[in-house]
């Protein structure tokens, strides 16, 4: 289906969709196997200067906006959503900085993160908050000319690989949601150290640690925005960076259409291709369904994101929630098309279905997202005085 | 520094089919690309380029939309490029192509070092690098899996020969020819994407060159092409068994009944 991109978009889905089928299709199994990370595929993506898609130019990036960073995200996530997440964290890692920082800042760090030279990365989660932000424990406590950090964030995706990290900590624990900053620390800072890498049912091109902070010394300026914002800045992050999320689920379905209709047709049982049977054709046909229905609400949504609406929280919840149910449900269809060898380890299918799951859980799961757009919906009812009765 | 890079758009090798009378390639509806070859050069040169600075211009000769593949070399990150395309190219042979490639080298003036694929896939001569440094009039070194600079005059290149490697070294200007060895070519970057798709790429013909009509394309061209065919297949093969010892005298019986001289 024609999405009349700009040339511009189109040349970024052509550069995208060839590092996805040359660079990334044929390592995926092995880097899955090995939990390893995709530095090599990572300093091609550096060098197509993909990193920078939604950066403005005056800050080194390409100055698009989310659409061209879904269009990339999503081609890349076709062969594998552990490299593509690897490559989509860097961006909500720089969000808090591109959106609330300060120039001195935004010189300092979006260049390199733009370039793909450093890697940026999000922490927020801890172990005993992750959906309920408010749980965080984290703290910075201003000293002087600086800020001295202590907590342990969890499963933060990039973490030990990443150089720049956006840090969500309590500064003014009596003030509640209101006593949250960001601040940006980098690899090396005094006190600053990494957990074990964990082990992950999908994923496994992704890494992910803890960050942990012991008496962290980082000096004021590392301050995003002013303290007390922190709240503000990571749901902002959030909306800008959830239908990334959604092109990851987009991409991640259009791969397991793409094997399971090849598959169908070759398959014969019976005498015949078994895309010949309805049982068949229903599966696939549901599969595009699904795949189309969520390209089309990620591409629109996207371009709407990138004219910062009032109602973006909510548009950015469905573009994270659809997509990646769609996902879930395509890779698990595909699994099945292919019966006894979509299982085993010798097609592409089993290692989606696997990584798929994270796309429900991570960024905020799907429950909160829903949680999210019912009282996005009665707030806006709320306003509305007429009856549709 | 100024690297010259010559490219040949092909047919696409996974697509081609041979047309059952003529027995010539089926070129209608197949899709073209750079010589694969060709991108070890372009990356050759660009590696040069990251090390110490160099302009890369790259030049193709061949029909209009042959400017597809200057873009691709842009899109790479290849500073100019430049279409060598007239009527009067049409039916070159590899002596015919190398005149024209060689008149626009020497056009350029100042190119320190030329750099070519080993071999095209369609035509698989591997003739035109030798004979354009031939008519250049300087010294070629082909199959080169490595190229490094000894000084701003000089480099130092690695054959690789069917008998093993050779190192070299060649007084600039030179030709290298590259074989792939040498290093997979980079993707191409956005910014270069998007300057690839915006480059206006000059077209020089016949007259630009400065060259006489009868000296290029088919009137230029020494090699006819009488007849294409098939060899005919080879008579019945046989398949020794057994130790060695056992294969040995069993090849002997059987020189030795084809009574091979000697034997």
């Amino acid at each position: 289906m024609d999405y009349f991109l700009t040339e511009e978009q189109k040349m970024i889905q052509e550069l995208a969709e060839q590092i996805a089928r040359e660079k990334i299709r044929p390592v995926r199994a092995e880097l899955d196997q090995q939990d390893e990370f995709p530095r090599e595929i990572l300093g091609v993506l550096a060098q197509s200067d993909l990193f920078g898609l939604y950066i403005p130019e005056s800050y080194g990036g390409m100055g698009g906006g989310i659409l061209e960073n879904c269009l990339a995200v999503e081609q890349l996530a076709t062969a594998c959503i552990g490299v593509a997440t690897s490559f989509a964290a860097s961006g909500l890692g720089a969000y808090p900085i591109l959106l609330h920082g300060n120039d001195d800042q935004k010189q300092r760090y979006l260049p390199d993160i733009a370039s793909g030279k450093r890697l940026a990365a999000f922490g927020l989660t801890e172990s005993g908050a992750g959906s309920d932000v408010s749980g965080i424990k984290t703290t910075a406590v201003r000293d002087g000319d600086h800020y001295v950090l202590n907590g342990t964030k969890q499963w933060i995706t990039s973490g030990g690989e990443a150089e720049i990290y956006s840090v969500l900590t309590i500064t003014d624990r009596a003030k509640g949601p209101r006593g949250a900053s960001f601040f940006i620390v980098e690899k090396g800072d005094p006190g600053f150290t990494f957990g074990k890498k964990e082990k992950k049912l999908g994923i496994r091109a992704s890494a992910t640690r803890e960050l942990i902070f012991q008496d962290c010394r980082i000096p004021r300026e590392r301050l995003i925005g002013r303290e007390g914002l922190g709240f503000i800045i990571a749901m902002k992050t959030f909306d800008k960076s959830r239908p990334g999320i959604g092109a990851l689920g987009v991409g991640l379905a259009q791969g397991a259409m793409d094997i399971a209709v090849e598959y169908a047709r070759k398959r014969e049982q019976f005498g015949k291709p078994i895309i010949s049977f309805q049982a068949i054709q229903h599966k696939l046909a549901d599969m595009a369904i699904k795949v189309e229905a969520a390209r089309a609400l990620i591409y629109a949504a996207a371009r709407y994101m990138d004219t910062d609406p009032p109602d973006a929280s909510k548009i950015a919840a469905i573009c994270k929630v659809f997509p990646t149910d769609v996902a879930m449900q395509v890779a698990t269809e595909a699994v099945q098309v292919l019966g006894g060898y979509g299982y085993m380890q010798d097609y592409p299918v089993e290692k989606m279905m696997r990584d798929a799951k994270i796309l429900q859980i991570y960024e905020g799961t799907n429950e909160i997202q829903r949680n999210i757009i019912g009282q996005e919906l009665n707030k806006e009812y709320s306003r509305i005085k007429e009856t549709f009765f | 520094m100024h690297i010259a890079v010559c490219i040949k758009q092909v047919p696409d090798a996974k697509n081609v089919r041979i047309d059952p009378d003529t027995h010539t390639l089926v070129r209608q509806g197949v899709e073209s690309i750079v010589n694969p070859f060709d991108l070890f050069a372009v990356e050759a040169a660009l590696k040069i380029k990251d090390a110490l600075g160099a302009r890369i211009t790259v030049l193709t000769m061949g029909p209009p939309q042959a400017d597809e593949a200057l873009r691709e070399a842009l899109s790479r990150g290849v500073d100019d490029a430049i279409l060598l395309s007239d009527r009067a190219f049409a039916g070159s042979d590899t002596w015919a192509t190398s005149t024209t490639l060689a008149s626009a080298v020497r056009k350029l003036g100042d190119v320190d070092l030329v750099l070519c694929g080993k071999q095209a896939i369609d035509g698989d001569t591997a003739q035109v690098g030798p004979e354009m440094a031939t008519l250049l009039d300087i010294p070629y070194a082909t199959f080169v899996k490595k190229i490094e600079m000894i000084d701003e005059r000089h480099l130092k290149v690695t054959r690789q020969t069917d008998e093993g490697m050779e190192i070299w070294k060649l007084p600039m200007p030179s030709l290298v020819t590259v074989i792939k060895e040498l290093g997979e070519p980079r993707l191409p970057s956005l910014r270069h994407k998007m300057r690839a798709k915006k480059a206006e790429i000059p077209v020089w013909g016949v007259n630009d060159l400065g060259l006489d009509p009868s000296a290029v394309g088919l009137a230029g061209s020494y090699t006819q092409v009488v007849r294409v065919f098939s060899p005919p297949r080879r008579g019945d093969r046989i398949v020794l068994q057994g130790t060695i010892e056992e294969q040995v005298d069993q090849l002997y019986h059987y020189l030795k009944e084809a009574k091979v001289p000697g034997i």
